[in-house]
């Protein structure tokens, strides 16, 4: 069986970001109002949601939906989804943008807090974007598109929790681009180095990191063209993960970092 | 868990972060905080400021003040970079309503397409809306317009001690008045109300004059105050008494209607070796700057950033000066005292020190909106020097005499070094200003010239 003709480029103007109070989330959002772009935008404070509201209004938005519901509960997916059906039911873009990182040490010590990182970052987003794609399936069009991460690509000693969730939702992610492939309907994994943001503010090579708006460019060229699959961003984290991936688990193991 | 991230959040608090990180632009003085508290909404800052451990706070926007002003040593700083939201735009009167974060590069990119402009601008664009009225700052429209605070209809103001206050003209006028030009001293602007003003494109008519004298600057200066809307000159400083230069001003076109879009110019990708900028070179290039712009002379059409933020096409021009960094010295003094001017120019003459940046304006005499603002009429040089140690200060003593004797003042966005003395008689009425600083902040700047722990 074909899949359906892809077109070179995907017409994006109706999205919905999931964790749209983010760090890249709120660099891609404004990508997306200067083209006009309809937006519905998912995340936990409503006084925050207000405020994004009127930036991405005055920025060029073309409506701005705002929908305050926590994504780490799955019990509040099946609402959440029900307002965007009834709010933007012809949406074609949907960015998957939060996570939660805590240090690794707390999540060694606490079970809690094991539990509740791999939750957010792996079980909440697996169970929201499946709404999303059986919609998107039953239409045969649109792009999902999620941000995992370079963490998730190897497991290391110093953040392998959140590593291993972030590496489980790009499994998941690329057997769902599989079966989606069938109907037409794009899945981007986005896999992003460290990135200036308020999630690694405390981290100490944090002057170092990718400005949100570099990263946000790429995700939104990512978005409009029909390539690639896997976006590294910046491009440089495609060769450092490759040269990673390839270390012997034998040397890999007695490295520091 | 709470237990754990409290302990967390000590842990980082206890860090002190790398001096390089948050400098001023003259990367002069370098100093250390003991915590920068990174917020990205305006929720946060009213738990920063209600915490009961911290000793003394300042906002930090773009890190574009030169000397010490928006730094607070060994204490702490609340970035507010990342508080650059749009909440409203009255397209009718041309009112924004933004957060202190926002850029003017930002306002530019989003209303200039729809026909507004700032109503002052500095020379960078780089600037945030809460440290342009921290400043009230100055532009090439001073003797039309005012200072920047001239145009806030009004302001939410965080304070540690009464919470959020909504400031304007006729409510907490006082407060209103303390915190425009007040030095990020008396809260965090939490949001602003900005009357822009109303353009039909992006051109500016300008027109370029060579000058040779002092005198004829003063002409040139008088003539133009009354037809153009923004005047300011470059100024050789190698010169001496009678100082060449050239003299720019402009008016926003209605004639020309080319599409523009700006680019973004290349970046200094590091700190230049300090023996490349000495006086031949420095020389040479005030010499070829002079006779280009000469050649040049006459009206033409030219896009708003080459003619208000010609600097801002070098990314991080300030490596310019090398690891050391630099101090710009920015004065205003009497028009009735040219011959102090003409005493100052001598003196950065002989010394040989001076720099390519020098800028001469004439202010005009609409009062300043803030209690310490420093625009008032008279004329403003600023000049930048390369840090290059003691004989750096000690030119910059001499300089101090001349605008001390001549009843002028020094501009404190600027400055890393001035004496109380100077800042006293600069700022005879500071000492009216202080029921105004927030309980809970501080500044490097603010301790130096007070004299205060």
């Amino acid at each position: 069986m074909n899949p359906p003709q892809e077109s070179s480029t995907h017409s994006m103007r109706k999205a919905v970001i999931l964790g749209a109070t983010s760090g890249i989330a709120l660099a891609v959002e404004r990508e997306l109002a200067q083209r006009g772009c309809e937006l519905l935008l998912v995340a936990r404070s409503a006084e925050r949601l207000a405020a994004l509201q009127s930036d991405l209004l005055a920025r060029g938005a073309a409506q701005v939906l705002v929908c305050p519901a926590n994504l780490a509960s799955v019990e509040q997916h099946a609402g959440i989804f029900d307002y965007v059906r009834r709010t933007l039911p012809q949406f074609d873009t949907v960015l998957l943008a939060y996570g939660a990182m805590h240090d690794q040490k707390e999540s060694e010590a606490s079970i809690d807090i094991l539990v509740q990182e791999l939750n957010v970052n792996f079980v909440s987003a697996s169970a929201i974007l499946t709404f999303f794609a059986n919609d998107l399936e039953k239409r045969r069009t649109g792009c999902i598109a999620a941000i995992t991460s370079v963490a998730g690509d190897r497991g290391r000693r110093a953040n392998y929790v959140y590593g291993s969730a972030k590496g489980a939702l790009s499994l998941f992610l690329q057997g769902l681009r599989s079966r989606l492939h069938r109907a037409g309907v794009r899945v981007i994994t986005i896999k992003p180095g460290p990135v200036k943001t308020p999630m690694t503010d405390h981290l100490e090579s944090a002057a170092r990191f990718a400005e949100p708006e570099t990263v946000a460019a790429d995700i939104v060229r990512a978005l409009e063209q029909r390539s690639p699959d896997v976006l590294y961003t910046p491009k440089i984290w495609r060769y450092i993960m490759t040269a990673v991936e390839h270390i012997p688990e034998g040397i890999f193991k007695r490295l520091s970092f | 868990m709470t237990a754990q991230v409290a302990a967390t959040a000590r842990k980082r608090s206890a860090r002190l972060l790398p001096s390089t990180t948050y400098c001023s632009w003259g990367r002069y003085p370098a100093v250390r905080h003991s915590h920068v508290h990174r917020v990205a909404w305006d929720d946060q800052v009213a738990g920063i400021l209600g915490s009961t451990a911290i000793a003394s706070l300042l906002p930090y926007g773009l890190g574009r003040s030169y000397g010490d002003s928006c730094l607070n040593a060994d204490r702490e700083l609340i970035d507010c970079s990342r508080l650059n939201r749009i909440l409203s735009f009255d397209e009718f009167k041309g009112i924004l309503r933004c957060e202190s974060g926002m850029t003017f590069a930002d306002i530019i990119n989003v209303f200039l397409p729809k026909g507004w402009f700032l109503p002052v601008t500095p020379g960078t664009q780089y600037v945030t809306v809460g440290g342009a009225i921290a400043n009230d700052v100055h532009g090439k429209n001073h003797h039309c317009a005012g200072t920047f605070g001239a145009h806030i209809r009004q302001f939410g103001l965080h304070r540690s001690d009464h919470g959020l206050v909504l400031c304007s003209p006729e409510q907490n006028a006082d407060m209103f008045r303390a915190t425009i030009g007040g030095l990020g001293l008396t809260g965090v602007i939490a949001w602003a109300d900005i009357q822009l003003r109303k353009v039909a494109g992006p051109w500016i008519d300008a027109d370029l004059t060579p000058f040779q004298s002092l005198q004829t600057f003063l002409d040139l200066s008088h003539e133009s105050d009354g037809r153009f809307e923004y005047t300011v000159a470059w100024l050789d400083c190698f010169a001496g008494k009678n100082p060449r230069g050239i003299f720019f001003r402009g008016n926003h076109s209605t004639t020309e209607s080319r599409s523009f879009t700006p680019k973004k110019g290349p970046t200094m990708p590091f700190a230049l070796p300090e023996w490349l900028l000495n006086r031949y070179t420095v020389k040479a290039f005030n010499a070829a700057y002079y006779h280009l712009h000469k050649a040049k002379s006459g009206a033409t059409a030219v896009p708003y950033n080459s003619f208000f933020y010609p600097l801002d096409s070098i990314q991080q021009w300030n490596l310019l000066y090398g690891q050391q960094g630099f101090l710009q010295y920015q004065c205003v003094i009497p028009e009735s005292r040219l011959d102090a001017f003409e005493e100052l120019l001598d003196r950065i003459a002989h010394s040989g020190m001076g720099s390519f940046l020098g800028v001469l304006k004439r202010f005009g005499d609409a009062p300043s909106a803030g209690m310490l603002s420093f625009p008032r009429p008279g004329l403003t040089l600023a000049l930048d020097f390369a840090m290059r140690g003691e004989r750096t200060l000690e030119l910059m003593r001499s300089l101090d005499e001349v605008v001390l004797q001549s009843g002028g003042a020094l501009y404190p966005a600027k400055d890393a070094r001035m004496s109380p003395a100077l800042f006293e008689s600069s700022f005879p009425h500071w000492r009216s200003f202080v029921p105004y600083i927030d309980p809970k902040f501080s500044s490097s700047f603010w301790r130096r010239v007070t004299q205060e722990k």
